[in-house]
């Protein structure tokens, strides 16, 4: 219990992108929550990269969570210009009432 | 070893706490500020693990870039106000059990994978880029990524550059009827087309036609 190994870490990012992925299930709110639960996953898989690189003692999962790092950024970016897009064309943001593909 | 144990469990709580409420909170902006948590003690488990300057680079991407942009439309929006409607009865709430249920699934999957899952023995020796215990870990990884993914990292460079420009065009929006100085106009007009020489007599005078 008070040795923290590879399992705790793993745990916690289990935990963190289960959270993320009820978050983008169940959002009833707007988009923007539903990009910030997105975040919470790729948070999830970095933890799960850089302590499997830490406790394997080799480099490359940090390389990898730089990458990540940069896609995520990246991601957020347009993501958030696609939002800014829609809210000026249909002047909600509401996930239940995004609904001209009738999904 | 116990300082390590209490400080680890002590971040993974406020980590978790906070991931719970930036999906439930009412606010938006609430949201946000939740999230710059999640990702300030996350990169603070990172710092003590030993991965110091990947905590510190989230620190500074998500909290310092990314964090600010979210809270920066979530205000440009103005959807801060909006009532969170989490589990209410409304007409069309039959996805919520189901994607309790899906998830439920996937962490309990998860969780087996991790408490079912061992080393094999050569995995330790395996590995191909080893941590040198000598020099510092921004060191050793400036010493990687500026060598064998150099490639990967102007990649990424790439994908920021597209990120940048898409964001520009997709917010870009032309406005109508204003009145701006354009060079080429400037010049390309002549003095043809702006001046006109008029021969003008004595005591006749000049008609001038706008």
């Amino acid at each position: 219990m008070l040795e923290i190994g590879l399992g705790h870490y793993l745990t916690l990012g289990a935990i963190i992108f289960t959270i993320g992925l009820i978050g983008i299930f169940l959002n009833r709110k707007n988009v923007i929550v539903l990009l910030m639960s997105i975040e919470l996953i790729l948070l999830a898989v970095n933890i799960n990269l850089v302590s499997f690189s830490i406790f394997i003692n080799d480099l490359g999962g940090q390389i990898f969570t730089l990458f990540i790092l940069t896609v995520a950024a990246a991601e957020a970016a347009i993501g958030l210009a696609i939002i800014v897009v829609y809210f000026r064309n249909s002047g909600t943001i509401r996930v239940e009432e995004i609904e001209k593909l009738k999904g | 070893m116990i300082a390590h144990a209490v400080f680890f469990y002590l971040f993974s709580f406020i980590a978790i706490v906070s991931a719970i409420m930036v999906t439930v909170a009412r606010n938006t902006v609430h949201s946000v500020f939740f999230l710059i948590l999640d990702f300030i003690s996350i990169s603070c488990l990172f710092i003590m693990i030993g991965a110091e300057f990947l905590g510190m680079i989230m620190l500074i991407v998500y909290v310092g870039a990314v964090a600010v942009l979210f809270l920066f439309v979530v205000m440009m929006l103005n959807v801060a106000q909006q009532k969170n409607q989490w589990f209410s009865a409304s007409k069309s709430s039959s996805h919520i059990p189901i994607g309790l249920l899906v998830s439920l699934i996937i962490f309990f999957e998860l969780i087996i994978v991790i408490g079912g899952w061992k080393y094999k023995p050569d995995l330790l020796n395996s590995s191909t880029i080893v941590i040198s215990k000598t020099t510092t870990n921004t060191h050793s990884l400036g010493n990687v990524l500026y060598t064998d993914y150099i490639h990967l990292f102007q990649l990424s460079g790439m994908i920021l550059l597209v990120a940048m420009i898409g964001a520009i065009v997709l917010t870009f929006r032309e406005r109508v009827g204003l009145k701006r100085q354009s060079y080429i106009k400037q010049i390309s007009r002549e003095k043809k087309d702006g001046v006109q020489l008029v021969e003008v007599e004595s005591k006749q005078g000049v008609k001038i036609d706008a």
